[in-house]
């Protein structure tokens, strides 16, 4: 049995399958095809949820995504675990684990409810006006306390253990919706071959004519007809038809996200597939069929557990078979209720009394419901409602021409449904920045003129009869097709058999004669905030609807007042006296409903959530042990621990290794850029301080390359191999950057040059062989090249063999030590390091990492781009005023050097820092001054840069920017660090070899 | 003098552990000589002849003859790939062609590494990343171009309507390669 | 994510570009020439218009060039895309603005 309120037959769920599932640990039943909400209505459950700020009880208002109430927790365990999903989207299935939020210790007592007794301290404006001193308060006592109070779902604690992807798509037209707008656009539109894609947020397509009885269309009843309908659509195999899947974001150029929801109904889910698949969707033409939203009547309690919109209330009973309660008491400002009431009443629900806010409601819809001896009372109104958990009672008042009510009549029932017409749902229109024009006789806003290839149809433009809203469809459809480029759409018209239920409604406060600061009636439900509440905002001087809703919260929600904006709109009018559009609109922006975190990391998680670039001679690092850095994406062997070492050890035994013996270090992660043609001199001469003219071919030279505004971008060692072609080499972390700068150069400011660039980062492996005995290890393995100090001197490069493949041998030094960098071609690179490693063994090789090289290469006082520099370094500044070509008249960045702020002589320029305390390292980033005594805010100096424990000096050594530092060498300074100040010595930033007789050994 | 012209593939691992999945297949094609040619217009001809394909002129179109293929990637770029053949051989006949020429001629065959994408289902897992429009009226047989896979720049050709071939540098490569492979789990 | 047409491969998503800056700035021939006023308006000053701005863009995953944009910064309707070096395009609403 799946619930007392079951109807007796009728309805589209599948009778002959029952559902088992629990909501708060308890167990109910219900049938295929049910949501959450219709299973639990069918069980008699309205009670699902405490509100936000007050933690009033809460029932189901609504029949789909705009829901403000009933948010439920979803999942069997952690990491399978959704919250606040709306119960009217949440499919059943067996073994469905629900649960409500945002109550404590339960949902028919909650303690948070003792905010309701506070709840004159909770007004409009509390956060702010509140929460303000002293402002330690916040970490310790008011945050965690709104945090409990005020949550919304539990956030899970473990990782999701679901799939998700994400995967571009492109169609001729796509259309959002298929309700009988997008369902008529989609027939119209495919027959023309254009690729269509629509899409739906709900299980089933269909929209509003899932919930129709009577209409009939083209000879069929509304509901054959949809099934017909669909059966064509995908039989057509231009047409995609995607349930399940919300357009939930419109992105420039036509580009929407479609979230898919793939496995959230079913009971056993392929492992395969994915939770959710997002869509991005290129759409040459969008046609927007996004229908409308029912209003609620904004009166007094008009909260509690059993006051649900007329219309929902009616698709509970025609769509589900539901009885949303025995007895309904229902207030309008429409006919669309009465229709609504007839369709209840047919479905076993007693109908009180229709209380119209109109003044003589009259027409086809009000003669029926009379003539079914429904209770029709015009100019009525609710002016309170009863019920602790769920509604009891109702007082009707009747409404005068001036406006007062009159003596109240309480009635009896256990549901109370309302409606103040249909708000047109604008959201995807707004988003793709389309003007939102005020529609006076609808009170809405419609799509106005577009931004984007777009066209709404229907509802959503403020359509509503059936006959119109199919041939709008239709006529869409068919410009669309056109729009794309596809003649032959079938614009046709329908025959449809249908009462119309009109365009009335109403928006802001219905009377009701309550006292205004002693009555609470809610304009948005999700985030508890009442009309008292926006009165209050414009009394304290709130004019514009984005500051009203902001100081008030409404419409701030995670249903982004889907059913409250228009209310407030009106209620501001009214109270300004101002028309509404004179009152403004909030943005609406994507998501149009809440969105999983999951699609939009997609795939990329864990090891795939960026490259993690590994060079050839990677997986030897690994499997000797080594600890890896990032560089950038790179992965980089950062020291190589033997058993029993720290990094601290390894460090020292590697520095040792390499400055008596030789080194090993992979270099591969350097970029690299080929530059060739008949003005490669040129080019360089322009993109380098240095001058490039004489650098002979076979030679190799450090370079320095500026940005135009004169700091230093990058550096590196050129190798020129040809008077045409030279071989660059930048930072690990640059080579994007230079090659782009360099193309950009080339291309648009001197495209004159014969010269071209090509990235050959990862042409090459690059081994690094430094130390003493460098020149022993390679010589047996290299063919056509003469290594000896005469044939080779420092800063050359020969090219030739080595293991019998093509090698460019650049004899270079990052250590200070004897040194070669090999580079082979990257496929050999694996093999050859490994054939170094075993000839080096007999003088004991060592590989060294990351760490190694920073302290080997500050001992020397090189600097590394990006860590002695930060964007603000000139060339003089890091004292490589040296690599500056004087006699060029011009180069990248030179104009800028000669400005005089550059000049200045109390930049920060590059020193040695020595701890007077040898044994003391200082901290990477800390701050120099002169005094420490000076009171806070100090005189700052400058800061450290680099700082490393030199194993090969038995002390500290710092790199550091200071004011005016080389004048100051000699000089002490002070770090100050929490555990008191550390006196240093600045020194020249060179502590080893400062002749360099090492290099040209 | 040991020999070790043994070249390493960066997908070599990856390749001898791949799934068979017939809706969306992963293969590494064979490691070839690719040489990068830029140049002035004049240079053009000179390149295409010494290569043996004249070079597609039309953006985003590759031509292929035997086990060679020239790939338009710019307007003044072109990858002429060459599988199985010796690298510095064919750089050093096509450099002799074109002296005198204004024109850039860099060997990239360490570069990148190549796989093949095949199956009905090819176009859609590539869309897993790639942006492209990859129907067959968009992205035709013989088009290649260079786009972007997830964060990942890669070269894109259309050999056949069911098979795409990608060309990754080599550090990028296996990541292109898992991303496609975690893509296609849900054909296994 | 905008759709921009490439002169050189036609329409491709935004994620296979670059943003360059504002187009039409050219780099001094002689920058010595320049005093440090006008340097730093050649390093520094933009127009930033609210409205249709020349751009450039490069082609970075594709076929490498630079080209420049009409962009409607309200909007971010591309009014047209043309090749690096070639002249702004007059556009149909260019003679209204000199006219105000
Ligand atoms: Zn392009």
């Amino acid at each position: 049995m799946s619930g007392r309120f079951r109807t007796p037959s009728g309805g589209r769920v599948d009778r002959r399958r029952t559902i088992r599932f629990t909501f708060d640990g308890k167990s109910y039943q219900g049938f295929e095809g049910d949501t959450l909400a219709s299973a639990l209505l069918a069980n008699g459950v309205h009670l699902v949820g405490r509100s936000f700020k007050y933690h009033r009880p809460r029932g189901i208002v609504t029949a789909g995504s705009d829901e403000p109430n009933a948010l439920v927790g979803v999942g069997v365990d952690d990491a399978h675990y959704t919250p606040n999903l709306r119960a009217t989207q949440v499919e059943i299935y067996d073994g469905l684990v629900a649960e409500s939020q945002n109550r404590w210790p339960s949902l028919n007592f909650d303690v948070g409810a003792v905010n309701e007794v506070f709840a004159p301290f909770l007004s409009a404006g509390f956060y702010y006006k509140t929460f303000m001193w002293p402002r330690a308060a916040w970490a310790k006592l008011y945050e965690p306390l709104i945090r409990r109070a005020a949550g919304l779902g539990r956030a899970p604690e473990q990782p999701d253990a679901d799939r998700y992807t994400q995967v571009y798509a492109h169609c001729d037209v796509l259309i959002v919706g298929a309700g009988p707008a997008g369902l008529a656009a989609a027939l119209a539109t495919s027959a023309s071959g254009a690729k269509v894609f629509v899409c739906d947020e709900q299980a089933e397509m269909g929209g509003s004519l899932l919930a129709e009885k009577t209409a009939v269309i083209d000879g069929l009843l509304a509901a054959d007809w949809t099934a017909k309908a669909l059966a064509d659509l995908a039989a057509r195999t231009n047409v995609t038809l995607m349930p399940r899947t919300t357009a939930f974001g419109w992105y420039p150029h036509n580009f929407l996200g479609l979230c898919e929801r793939i496995t959230d109904h079913v009971a056993k889910a392929d492992p395969k597939l994915p939770r959710e698949r997002l869509w991005q969707v290129r759409a040459k033409e969008v046609v927007l069929a996004t229908g409308a939203l029912e209003r609620p009547l904004v009166f007094p309690d008009n909260d509690r557990p059993g006051i649900m919109m007329a219309e929902a209330a009616r698709i509970y009973a025609n769509r589900f078979g539901v009885k949303p309660g025995d007895k309904a008491l229902i207030f309008t400002a429409c006919d669309s209720a009465y229709r609504a009431a007839l369709d209840l009443k047919a479905a076993g629900v007693a109908i009180a009394a229709i209380a119209d806010l109109r003044a003589a409601p009259g027409g086809l819809w009000v003669d029926r419901a009379r003539a079914a001896g429904i209770d029709v009372r015009a100019a009525t109104v609710v002016t309170g409602t009863s019920g602790r958990l769920r509604i009891d009672s109702v007082s009707l008042a009747k409404l005068g021409p001036d406006g007062r009510t009159g003596a109240s009549e309480t009635i009896a029932c256990d549901l109370l449904l309302m409606s103040g017409g249909f708000t047109p749902s604008v959201h995807l229109f707004s988003q793709s920045r389309g003007k939102l024009v005020y529609d006076e006789a609808l009170q809405a806003y419609l799509p106005g003129a577009s931004v984007e290839r777009e066209r709404s149809v229907g509802a959503c433009r403020g359509i509503s009869d059936l006959d119109t809203v199919l041939n709008d469809g239709a006529a869409g459809g068919s410009g669309a097709a056109q729009a794309a480029g596809f003649a032959g759409a079938l614009g046709g018209t329908f025959a449809v058999h249908t009462d119309s239920v009109g365009t009335d409604g109403f928006i802001g406060v219905t009377p009701h004669g309550g006292h205004p600061s002693k009555t609470r009636a809610w304009i948005d439900f999700q985030n508890d905030v009442t009309a008292k509440d926006v009165k209050l905002a414009i009394r304290e001087g709130f004019r514009s609807i984005e500051h009203v809703k902001r100081y008030t919260t409404t419409g701030m929600a995670t249903d982004q007042g889907k059913t409250s904006n228009m209310n407030a709109l009106g209620l501001v009018s009214e109270t300004l006296q101002i028309p509404v559009p004179q009152v403004g609109l909030t943005t609406f922006r994507p998501p149009y409903t809440p969105t999983t975190f999951g699609i939009f990391a997609g795939q990329s998680r864990g090891d795939l959530f960026d490259p993690l670039r590994q060079t050839p001679i990677h997986d030897w690092a690994v499997a000797q042990g080594a600890v890896f850095e990032d560089v950038s994406l790179w992965k980089r062997a950062h020291y190589f621990p033997r058993a029993g070492e720290d990094m601290h050890a390894a460090v020292a035994r590697e520095c040792k290794a390499t400055r008596q013996a030789v080194g090993i270090f992979d270099a591969t992660t350097l970029g690299k850029i080929e530059v060739v043609g008949k003005d490669a001199a040129e080019l360089m001469n322009r993109m380098y301080t240095n001058a490039w003219t004489k650098l002979e071919p076979g030679r190799l030279r450090y370079g320095v390359m500026l940005r135009e505004d004169g700091f230093v971008m990058d550096d590196g060692v050129v190798g020129r191999m040809a008077p045409d072609r030279f071989h660059i080499t930048t930072t690990t972390g640059g080579a994007p950057r230079v090659l782009a700068m360099m193309e950009d150069y080339i291309q648009t400011e001197w495209p004159d040059l014969d010269v071209w660039l090509t990235s050959t980062t990862e042409e090459w492996a690059v081994i690094a062989v430094q130390g003493p005995l460098a020149r022993k290890v390679l010589e047996p393995l290299v063919e056509d090249i003469d290594l000896s100090r005469e044939a080779m001197p420092h800063m050359s490069v020969r090219e030739g063999k080595i293991c019998g493949v093509p090698t460019r041998l650049f004899r270079v030094s990052f250590t200070g030590e004897l040194g070669f960098e090999v580079n082979v071609p990257a496929g050999y690179g694996r093999a050859v390091w490994e054939a170094i490693f075993a000839a080096g063994k007999p003088y004991g090789i060592t590989p060294y990492g990351t760490e190694t090289m920073h302290v080997l290469r500050a001992e020397k006082g090189f600097i590394i781009v990006g860590q002695e520099t930060d964007g603000t370094v000139t060339p003089d500044d890091a004292g490589l005023s040296w690599a500056i070509g004087k006699a060029k008249k011009d180069f990248v960045g030179k104009r800028s050097l000669a400005r005089p702020a550059m000049t200045a002589s109390d930049r920060k320029q590059l020193v040695g820092l020595l701890t007077v305390n040898p044994k003391t390292v200082l901290e990477e980033g800390a701050q120099i001054v002169a005094d420490p005594a000076q009171p806070i805010p100090m005189t700052m100096l400058g800061h450290v840069t680099s700082s490393y424990w030199s194993t090969t000096l038995d002390r500290s050594i710092a790199l550091a920017l200071v004011r005016g530092g080389r004048a100051r060498i000699g000089e002490r300074l002070s770090v100050p660090m929490p555990d008191g100040p550390i006196t240093v010595e600045l020194v020249e930033p060179i502590f080893y070899d400062p002749k360099g007789a090492r290099l040209d050994a | 003098m040991p020999d070790l012209a043994i070249r390493e593939n960066s997908l070599g691992r990856l390749a001898s552990a791949a799934r068979t999945i017939p809706a969306a297949m992963l293969t590494v094609l064979p490691d070839a000589a690719k040489l990068l040619f830029r140049g002035r217009p004049s240079s053009i001809d000179a390149a295409g002849k010494a290569f043996g394909i004249a070079l597609p002129m039309e953006a985003c179109r590759f031509a292929t003859s035997g086990n060679r293929t020239a790939y338009w990637l710019g307007p003044d770029e072109w990858l002429l790939q060459a599988v199985g053949e010796d690298s510095a051989a064919l750089f050093a006949g096509l450099a002799a062609a074109l002296a005198g020429h204004s024109q850039s001629l860099v060997d990239v065959s360490h570069r990148s590494d190549a796989f093949a994408l095949s199956g009905p289902q090819a176009a859609y897992i590539l869309n897993h990343g790639c942006p492209l429009d990859l129907s067959l009226q968009t992205f035709p047989v013989g088009m290649c171009t260079r786009t972007i896979f997830g964060k990942a720049t890669i070269m894109l050709s259309r050999p056949a309507p069911e098979v795409f071939h990608i060309d990754a540098w080599r550090s990028f490569a296996p990541y292109v390669w898992q991303l496609l492979d975690e893509a296609r789990s849900e054909l296994a | 994510m905008l759709l921009i047409t490439c002169p050189h491969c036609g329409p491709r998503a935004e994620l296979e570009f670059s943003y360059g800056g504002e187009a039409h700035i050219a780099r001094p021939i002689d920058p010595t020439g320049l005093d440090d006023e006008a340097w730093a308006t050649f390093l520094y000053k933009r127009s930033n218009p609210k409205g249709v701005h020349a751009e450039r863009w490069r082609h970075l995953h594709g076929c490498g060039r630079f080209f420049n944009v009409l962009r409607d910064t309200i909007s971010d309707t591309i009014v047209t895309t043309y090749p690096a070096g070639q002249p702004r395009p007059a556009l149909p609403s260019d003679g209204k603005e000199n006219a105000r």
